[in-house]
């Protein structure tokens, strides 16, 4: 088997708050390989942004406690040195974040921010850096490369920022990307762009990349695998292929039920997952997703463990008691794939 | 919460490093949640005791005055003598030197150059000049909440003047506007209409301290109705038919309402400082009234032979407004949903 | 740019004219009180007062009172009845005093409030961030004079390691000018300071969240850089902006406190002075000249900010 290019096993983080422990992720498991593109799905509070940014040791609140592991190479990243992760930030890890009006320092000029992190892992002299800066500029397709240099991030637009943010993450050739939703800002024409980007990027330099997002349409147009996650667990994990033509539990069934279709008629209410994603300060004993699953049945009190249940497919894991032939009757509704109504 | 701008003095405590955090328990206001997190607070609840006892103390002034000092305190005693410790001494000595502390009944705190009991000046100082602060708070509240919320509510014209006014006021330092009005207002008082105050009535410096201080607390409110009035619940409100006055009453104002109760001790400190600095230079309380200000000033001349002059009157108002301000702080604390910076207290062995 | 600069200097223009007229409202049209008594003094007779009276036009209409008024100060024919004394040639003989004062504790207060600001947001949540949270807190319930008097005792009287009050002329004596000025402008900044580092304190810790933050560290650079560069120059914009507004109202008349405690013969001594005698001309010029300076810096500041802030300069907003 090759050596993975991340490696993460049992990662857990959780902050202490007033009301008591808040289990944010909760022992996830996964890994990278190195040209290959992770999609990390889930709805907003199931911990994917906490995973990725744990992975950089950017989680610094002071209430944060850590527990598992995060392999680079030879490395553990959970519990190194600051100096350490720093100079593999930006250099060998890079990350994209989502809102790219905030992301950038709103006084300080582009070519300013993406030399700096150029002189951060090289010996290059600031002119030196700020022509480097106008060669990546120009990369991810920003025209008139040269004059933006002396621009301020308010003088761009959206996709603009958000294509400075890809420059200043290639600007060391790192190994792996971790982007953080960085087309929900975005309106949907440059969400295309910079989805291209990312393809190039795997291309051309053979680097992993994890993508986290909410948008399925996403992940579909880009993803290798998918990891799904709920309440601060995954959920399910396998190829992109597996996981929309062969989905293998019913939070992923109701995911993939309420994306609006163009090449079906239109439906009466747009169905949506009933109920709302727990309290991680006190998550439901057994499988976390019972009390929304209108297939719950006595055994779900036990929390099923994320394996692969169909013998045929290693790589496809899931978290469900429910049997593969119950699994595939179930997740029928009206024609298509989706989750019943409670 | 509280929008309060960067001119304003108000320290705001500080934004979490990952906002994971559940909702409140069902049904729990943010009043109740702010008096639980207030009640664990216990250095802002010590303090805000502090500042209750003192308040008792001044108030208990004249039990104080005629059962334990048999004194007042404006009765001057220069030719009298006092036992202390089995040795009769002068209360005030040939060379104008006054008597210490005696720790008995009478002249407790020793006395100033007039010989007059400086622990009963103490207590009525202090009421005077609790009194002084806590009715200029009532009127900036008062009149800082009104004219914020309407400023704020009807904006246009209303609006235009209101603001001009309030940065016109805002715009003169707030200690040479007291000294302006305190000065002007000492010699003669004032009289509007049917209001007329004496020279050296209590009320001159109440009014004076509680004006300059209006546009400190209502440009804040004023920002924080602008923004609430473009929310949907006034539209909504307005939809079902109610009219500006109700909308104010009982949309804006119970939203404005945790910045009003944040503000009020920070109100109280500030005019129980201004009072004293304007009596201090002699354009707040007028004299015979005592204040702690003018003890103060009393005081300063003598310092090298009688420092209890300046001290006691000084220690007592530095007790009174950190009690106040503590007490304040942990108030905003406990009202603003942000403040976790008191978990840090327990993370000391954080990984970062 | 240059609309928002235009805009500014005319609004700074219409406050000053409102100043003035409020200043004169307040000292000589406040209803039940003779004009002219107030400004004789308390010691003052019938002659003085009516020739007073004349001189300033009070049986004149109220706008060519106001005329009048704003005509003597301006052209510093202000005197003092009680002292007979010119008042703006007193000013002008106390102004290095209170200039020596505001610039030297400017400039402490500045630089200690930043280095404690920061320190505190540093070690957030420690110990010494606590300690200084408690200093900051005494240091803004002491009222300044007190301050002054126990400084003055303790470290004056008793020690004998500073002077007990009093000026000297930076052209006499720097050294001696310096000696005198340590202990007034430690007094002084002691509020300011125990203000601004809490203030920055917390604009640091907000910063430090910001997202633009979060990217830095990603990019690799190093946590000082992150800190002096991205997190302290974007947290110290609001506190110049503060210093410059506090610095002018010091000068203004923030100062008389600590000048009187300390027997600086500055212009707030001035003040303090001539209200302790209720002699209402010089206590009328200063507040007027000291309002007006407060209302420049703040413009002139507002329009260096503009200059600075690529955000306005570049939007004109």
């Amino acid at each position: 088997m090759s050596d993975h290019l991340l490696t993460v096993e049992e990662l857990r983080v959780a902050f202490r708050t007033e009301e008591g422990v808040v289990q944010a992720v909760d022992g996830v498991s996964f890994h990278v390989d190195a040209g290959e593109v992770l999609a990390i799905v889930g709805e907003s509070g199931c911990g994917k942004s906490v995973t990725g940014m744990t992975l950089m040791g950017l989680t610094r609140s002071p209430n944060a406690r850590f527990d598992g592991r995060v392999r680079w190479g030879e490395q553990e990243l959970l519990g190194a040195s600051d100096e350490a992760l720093r100079r593999i930030r930006g250099a060998e890890i890079a990350m994209v974040f989502q809102d790219p009006m905030t992301a950038l320092n709103p006084v300080q000029r582009i070519g300013k921010q993406v030399a700096e992190q150029v002189r951060a892992h090289t010996d290059l002299e600031q002119g030196a850096a700020l022509e480097r800066a106008r060669e990546l500029l120009e990369r991810v397709g920003i025209p008139r490369a040269g004059d933006r240099l002396r621009a301020y991030p308010h003088e761009l637009s959206g996709g603009m920022r958000q294509r400075v943010m890809i420059a200043m993450a290639l600007s060391c050739d790192p190994r792996l990307l971790i982007a953080d939703e960085p087309t929900t800002a975005l309106d949907v024409t440059i969400q295309a762009q910079i989805l291209e980007e990312v393809r190039t990027l795997r291309a051309e330099t053979n680097a992993g990349v994890i993508l986290i997002t909410h948008d399925l349409g996403v992940v579909a147009d880009v993803a290798d695998r998918v990891v799904v996650m709920y309440a601060g667990q995954i959920v399910e994990e396998g190829t992109l292929d597996e996981l929309f033509y062969d989905p293998r539990h019913p939070y992923t069934w109701g995911l993939l039920g309420s994306i609006a279709r163009v090449d079906r008629p239109r439906p009466a209410r747009l169905p949506a997952i009933a109920g709302a994603p727990p309290s991680l300060l006190a998550p439901p004993r057994g499988c976390r997703f019972g009390p929304r699953c209108p297939h719950r049945f006595e055994q779900c009190a036990e929390l099923p463990a994320l394996e692969a249940r169909d013998g045929s497919e290693p790589s496809h894991l899931d978290r469900c008691w429910l049997t593969p032939e119950e699994k595939r009757a179930k997740r029928q509704v009206g024609g298509q794939i989706g989750l019943e109504a409670a | 919460m509280a929008t309060v701008d960067s001119t304003v003095r108000a320290g705001a405590p500080v934004a979490p490093g990952a906002d994971v955090g559940p909702p409140a328990p069902a049904g729990v206001g943010p009043y109740r949640l702010g008096l639980r997190r207030l009640r664990r607070n216990k250095a802002a609840l010590a303090f805000g005791l502090l500042f209750l006892v003192i308040v008792v103390l001044c108030l208990c002034a004249p039990i104080y005055a005629n059962d334990v000092a048999h004194t007042g305190p404006n009765a001057n005693h220069v030719t009298d003598t006092v036992k202390v410790g089995g040795v009769t001494k002068d209360v005030v000595g040939p060379t104008g030197e006054p008597i210490g502390p005696t720790w008995q009944g009478r002249f407790f705190l020793g006395a100033d150059q007039n010989g007059r009991d400086i622990a009963v000046r103490l207590l009525y100082g202090g009421r005077n000049s609790l009194e002084v602060g806590a009715i200029a708070t009532l009127i900036t509240m008062t009149l800082a909440t009104l004219v914020g919320i309407v400023a704020g509510f009807f904006r246009g014209f209303v609006d235009g003047v209101l603001a001009r006014i309030l940065d016109l006021i805002w715009a003169y330092p707030v200690v040479l506007l007291g000294i302006a009005l305190g000065t002007s207002l000492a010699l003669g008082g004032i009289s509007l209409g049917p209001l007329h105050l004496q020279g050296n009535s209590l009320l001159v410096p109440a009014l004076i301290i509680g004006v300059v201080y209006i546009p400190y607390v209502a440009k804040p409110i004023r920002g924080q109705v602008l923004g609430l009035r473009e929310q949907e619940f006034v539209d909504a409100a307005r939809v079902g038919g109610a009219g500006p006055l109700r909308i104010m009453w009982s949309e804006i104002l119970p939203n404005v309402s945790s910045t009003i109760v944040v503000f009020v001790p920070l109100m109280v400190a500030n005019a129980i400082l201004l009072e004293a600095a304007l009596s201090y230079l002699g354009a707040g309380v007028q004299p015979l009234n005592p204040s702690w200000g003018t003890m103060i000033s009393d005081g300063i001349r003598l310092i090298p032979s009688a420092m209890h002059l300046t001290f006691v009157p000084g220690i007592m108002l530095v007790l009174a407004v950190l009690g106040i301000n503590v007490f304040g702080d942990g108030v905003r604390d406990a009202l603003d949903p942000r403040a976790k910076v008191r978990l840090e207290e327990h993370a000391e062995e954080a990984s970062r | 740019m240059t609309r928002f600069v235009v805009r500014r200097l005319i609004s700074m223009v219409l406050v000053l004219f409102a100043i003035s007229v409020l200043t004169f409202l307040i000292f000589q049209a406040i209803p039940n009180g003779d004009p002219a008594a107030r400004l004789a003094g308390r010691t003052s007779t019938p002659e003085t007062v009516a020739a007073i009276r004349k001189s300033w036009g009070f049986d004149q209409p109220i706008y060519e009172q106001y005329l009048t008024t704003m005509k003597k100060i301006l052209s510093g024919e202000v005197i003092s009845y009680a002292q007979q004394v010119n008042v703006l040639h007193e000013i002008e003989q106390d102004l290095p005093a209170t200039l020596s004062l505001a610039i030297g504790a400017g400039i402490i207060w500045l630089a200690l409030g930043v280095l404690f600001g920061l320190l505190s947001a540093m070690r957030a949540g420690r110990f010494s961030d606590r300690a200084l949270t408690v200093l900051a807190l005494i240091g803004v319930s002491t009222p300044v004079f007190l301050l002054g008097a126990v400084a003055l005792y303790f470290l004056a009287f008793k020690a004998s390691i500073f002077p007990n009050g009093g000026y000297v002329p930076l052209t006499q004596d720097p050294l001696q000018w310096l000696y005198h000025m340590i202990l007034p402008w430690l007094v002084l900044s002691v509020l300011f300071i125990g203000i601004y580092s809490r203030v920055l304190r917390s604009s640091l810790l907000d910063t430090m969240h910001e997202d633009y933050v979060r990217t830095a560290r990603a990019k690799g650079i190093s946590e000082r850089r992150v800190l002096l560069r991205h997190v302290l120059r974007n947290s110290l914009i609001p506190i110049v902006s503060l210093w410059s507004l506090d610095f002018a109202a010091v000068i203004g008349g923030g100062a008389i406190l600590t000048e009187s405690v300390f027997n600086l013969h500055g212009v707030g001594q001035y003040a303090a002075d001539s209200i302790a005698q209720l002699d209402v001309p010089p206590v009328m010029v200063i507040v007027m000249l000291g309002a007006f300076f407060v209302v420049v810096l703040s413009a002139v500041t507002d329009v260096v900010f503009a200059l600075l802030d690529p955000r306005i300069r570049l939007t004109g907003r």
